[in-house]
């Protein structure tokens, strides 16, 4: 098995180097790069997150196009594709417009902007199938468990609700309704959080009965103290890294922040370390496979920082005036050395097993 | 090991407590049984053992539970971890990892196992419960067999000396559940762990049970010896009432046991005219069956319809080469099937052998691969809803699926608003069904069989002709399952097409014509139920094992048979 956080070192390097351009060529390649590991590398019967992920995704480009083509977005341009109604407007609200002349620009720019969300997310959306975050949180410090049940619950309860409310919907077919339609969706509503909310508490339960939390009691000022670290640098290192990841605030004022409050974090975290009653089963080990990985998904989202910092041809989308983007070579190196090391790693034993059966079979 | 001294439980906003005056001490090593209809406290008992009562599910505990010297009142269920495990109903909600090792090594991580200990522990544990070679497989993919074993495992491997189960093998194919009773059988006779379970079906595990506690309306019996407690029980096995009606003494608890005793009844059975012969509610379509052609050569001791409804020209639904796939796995493979009315079929198999998928493909709600669906002449995939309704109408595994209304009055009047039909019709579908229900009570605070007497009423008000019932006995306690039985019956008698897909082999004996048996998606065996389940090894009920070769299958079988009519 693979590390699950090599995984996600991989998956987060794409997805960062996916915020970091608004090249449509690059963002697709990004997609298929995550895709293609999915394919390749998702165990059997591990939950299938990337399509979900994938689906929100487009719903986002789909939403940021209607927005762009109903209320415009800023961008001007000279190709107008329809010219809609304008809905006049009273004076105080002069700065809206509703309606008017759509540009070829305008929805283009919404578009890409939209793709880039639905790329990044993808990446998170395979990181997921390939590693649950379930064994993520296994690697997750003493400290940060309680943060880290938080996060895994969260994230494997979106998939379960999803899960359910097709059942419901089913159900609700099986009552005469066609379970379509916004009407419907708050008839599900109900059944679906109750049935959710008790697989929670039995889950609760089963943890609760099998000694979750056992920590023994610390002293107040210990607690208090790693707690204040643990908090600090956590807002520290998501500061950090929404600075690193967002080309607004200037990718550069990012990094001492992350660093600081990657160290403040690290501290808190031996503190709660060396209280720690927990013990490990089988870690996975670290190879040369997850060095791959990891490093690959560094380069990728070092160049695309970079590549984006330093303003190279064809990491933007030209918009005025249009112009097909070019491929920057350096970024699509990058992306084919993630796609690469993917060959590293072993395929799954229950997908082999599956493959060779079905190469038998024809 | 486990001491309870006048020990009541209530709960807020109820007006009876849900225990009272509890008073029992299990010794180490028993394997005991606790036994009483649904809602008469026995989770409640059992989440007492290890402290989830009252810390986690609130309420107000009043006396002293000691397990192995610890009060629960000072000690939280974490705190027993070490001590009590416990498995809950439904073991896929309760599992915390995704893959099989990792779950079992997840209670010994958190309880700071050394990791040494720790990795030979989790091989003892993979070893006793016979899970060695799926180890590395993610829990979503296991049989229901595979997960309640790998629930068990993953409680045991934390050593606790006490093991608290609550219904084990209610959702399981009888050879699962065999698996699962013999695991803990070990557990009990080789490591002297103590096991406390409650189980609604009776017929697998009384024979296994050191002794009983009998549990009605929160009041709670001593332990009792098996044999003794069955005498007066109100829930009982088949074998029991089987001895019973024969009066034997003592009573035995067991198919070995019963079969011994039996060589004279069967001797006199032998002399008899072949089971079913003078039954009334078949012998019409007994005459009928005959002239027609069964699906399965079938020989003249069988009474019951051989449903090949196509032969007697009254085919209300039918399959025609269906296949579906679902994900990477076909479901179905070129199943052929025909139901006629007026017949009732049970649709048994391993769990996973496609069974909910075939009535699933009956309502047309899967994607086909290949094959036709009709029911009354028509594809129910293609069919409106609410048309679809009119035709075929199905009971889902989890009957709260079908519930969304906030009482039991509004669930009933929302059904009626569905269909269109006149008010108060699935009231009184209810009520027929299951008797009086309480229209202000909560559908979630029903017992298990007035939920699904609700959903199937709701069913019935779309004016289905054809039923199907996904696993309708899971949870039902007997006096539940007899009701069923007879509305079946009755729905049936009415003209009704009825299938269901069960594992409960004592309700198809009881209620089925016919028993189509399924096999990675394939039809094995389709006939009359008389032949099919009576020579099975997994899927002949007690009555059957008993008095083999002679193809009785119930106790009102036996007792038509005994009782000199004629």
């Amino acid at each position: 098995m693979i590390h699950p956080v090599a995984w996600w070192a991989w998956g987060v390097g794409l997805a960062t180097a996916a915020a970091h351009t608004t090249n449509p060529l690059l963002l697709v390649l990004v997609v298929l790069v995550a895709g293609w590991a999915v394919l390749e590398r998702r165990e059997v019967g591990a939950l299938d997150a990337f399509r979900p992920f994938l689906f929100i995704g487009l719903a986002a480009v789909a939403l940021r196009v209607t927005m762009a083509v109903i209320l415009g977005n800023g961008v001007g341009g000279s190709v107008v594709i329809v010219d809609l109604p304008r809905l006049p407007l009273p004076s105080w609200l002069a700065g809206l417009r509703v309606g008017g002349p759509v540009t070829l620009e305008s929805v283009l720019a919404a578009a890409v902007d939209g793709m880039r969300l639905a790329a990044t997310l993808a990446c998170i959306g395979a990181a997921n199938a390939l590693a649950s975050p379930k064994r993520l949180l296994r690697y997750a410090p003493a400290t940060l468990y309680d943060i880290g049940t938080a996060i895994v619950v969260a994230l494997t309860f979106a998939p379960q609700l999803v899960e359910l409310a097709g059942r419901v919907r089913v159900a609700r077919r099986l009552r005469g309704h066609t379970g379509r339609g916004p009407r419907e969706l708050a008839r599900l509503v109900v059944p679906v959080l109750a049935g959710t909310l008790e697989r929670s508490l039995e889950l609760a339960a089963s943890m609760e009965s099998r000694g979750y939390g056992r920590l023994p009691v610390r002293t107040g000022r210990a607690r208090w103290l790693g707690s204040i670290l643990a908090l600090v640098g956590t807002a520290g290192t998501c500061a950090g890294l929404y600075g690193l990841l967002s080309p607004s605030v200037g990718g550069w004022l990012g990094l001492p922040t992350l660093v600081a409050g990657v160290a403040l974090a690290a501290a808190s975290l031996v503190l709660g370390a060396r209280r720690e009653v927990r013990t490990a089963y089988r870690r996975d080990p670290w190879r040369a496979p997850e060095w791959a990985l990891a490093l690959a998904g560094a380069a990728a989202a070092g160049v695309f920082v970079v590549g984006d910092g330093s303003g190279w041809a064809g990491m933007a989308l030209q918009s005025t005036p249009l112009a097909w983007p070019e491929l920057p070579l350096l970024a699509a190196a990058a992306l084919a050395v993630c796609l690469s090391v993917i060959a590293l790693t072993p395929v799954p034993p229950r997908l082999a097993a599956a493959r060779a059966r079905t190469a038998a079979a024809a | 090991m486990i001491d309870f001294q006048d020990v009541s439980v209530a709960y807020a906003g109820e007006s009876r407590p849900a225990l009272s005056g509890a008073t029992l001490h299990v010794d180490e090593g028993e394997l005991v049984l606790v036994v009483g209809p649904t809602g008469s406290g026995k989770s409640t008992l059992l989440r007492c053992i290890n402290g989830l009562v009252p810390h986690f599910s609130g309420g107000l505990l009043t006396g002293q539970v000691l397990v192995g010297g610890r009060d629960t009142r000072t000690h939280r269920p974490r705190d027993l971890a070490d001590l009590v495990g416990f498995v809950v109903q439904d073991p896929m909600s309760g599992f915390v990892t995704d893959t099989v090792e990792d779950e079992i090594a997840y209670g010994m991580e958190a309880l700071g196992v050394d990791p040494l200990a720790m990795r030979r522990r989790v091989e003892d544990a993979l070893d006793v419960l016979g899970l060695a070679d799926v180890r590395d497989r993610p829990l979503r993919s296991l049989s229901g067999g595979q997960q309640q074993r790998v629930a068990i495992a993953a409680v045991i491997a934390a050593g606790p000396r006490i093991l608290v189960l609550d219904e084990p093998t209610s959702a399981l194919d009888p050879v699962a559940a065999e698996d699962v009773l013999a695991a803990l059988h070990r557990l009990v006779h080789d490591l002297g762990m103590t096991v406390v379970m409650a189980e609604h079906r009776l017929e697998r595990v009384v024979h296994h049970a050191d002794s009983i506690i009998l549990v009605e309306d929160g009041r709670v019996s001593a332990l009792l010896d098996p044999a003794e407690a069955m005498v007066t029980s109100p829930v009982h096995p088949p074998v029991v009432s089987l001895g019973r009606l024969l009066h034997w003494q003592p009573l035995p608890l067991s198919v070995r046991e019963a079969r011994r005793r039996a060589s004279q009844v069967r001797a006199q059975l032998a002399a008899l005219p072949p089971p079913g012969f003078d039954d009334p509610a078949t012998s019409a379509r007994s005459a009928k069956r005959h002239s027609g052609s069964g699906s399965v050569p079938s020989g003249p001791s069988d009474s019951r319809p051989s449903g090949t409804g196509l032969a007697s020209g009254e085919c209300v639904a039918a399959t025609t080469g269906l296949t579906v796939r679902r994900g990477q796995v076909t479901a179905l493979t070129a199943v052929d099937l025909t139901f006629g009315s007026g017949e009732i079929t049970a649709v048994m198999g391993r769990n996973g052998a496609g069974k909910s998928t075939l009535l699933a493909a009956l309502v047309g709600e899967l994607p086909r691969q290949r094959g036709r669906v009709t029911v009354l002449g028509l594809d129910p995939a293609g069919l409106e809803p609410q048309a679809r309704c009119a035709a075929v109408g199905l009971v889902p595994q989890d009957p709260d699926l079908l519930l969304y209304a906030d009482s039991t009055g509004a669930e009933c009047r929302s059904a009626d608003a569905d269909f269109g039909c006149d008010p108060g019709t699935t009231a009184a579908l209810l009520t027929r069904i299951a008797g009086p229900v309480p229209p202000e009570r909560h559908p979630r605070d029903l017992s298990e069989g007035q939920r699904l007497a609700l959903a199937l009423a709701i069913v019935l008000a779309g004016g289905a002709r054809v039923l199907l019932l996904d696993e309708p006995t899971r949870g039902l306690d007997y006096q539940a399952k007899a009701r069923l039985v007879e509305v079946l019956r009755e729905l049936a008698a009415e003209g009704h097409t009825v299938v269901l897909a069960t594992h409960d082999v004592e309700l198809v004996a009881e209620v089925a014509h016919r028993v189509v048996v399924l096999a990675d998606g394939e039809v094995v065996t389709d006939g009359p139920a008389r032949q099919v389940i009576a020579g099975s090894p997994a899927f002949a009920p007690q009555v059957a094992k008993i008095m083999h070769p002679i193809p009785y299958l119930t106790v009102d079988d036996v007792c038509r048979a005994l009782t000199p009519a004629s």
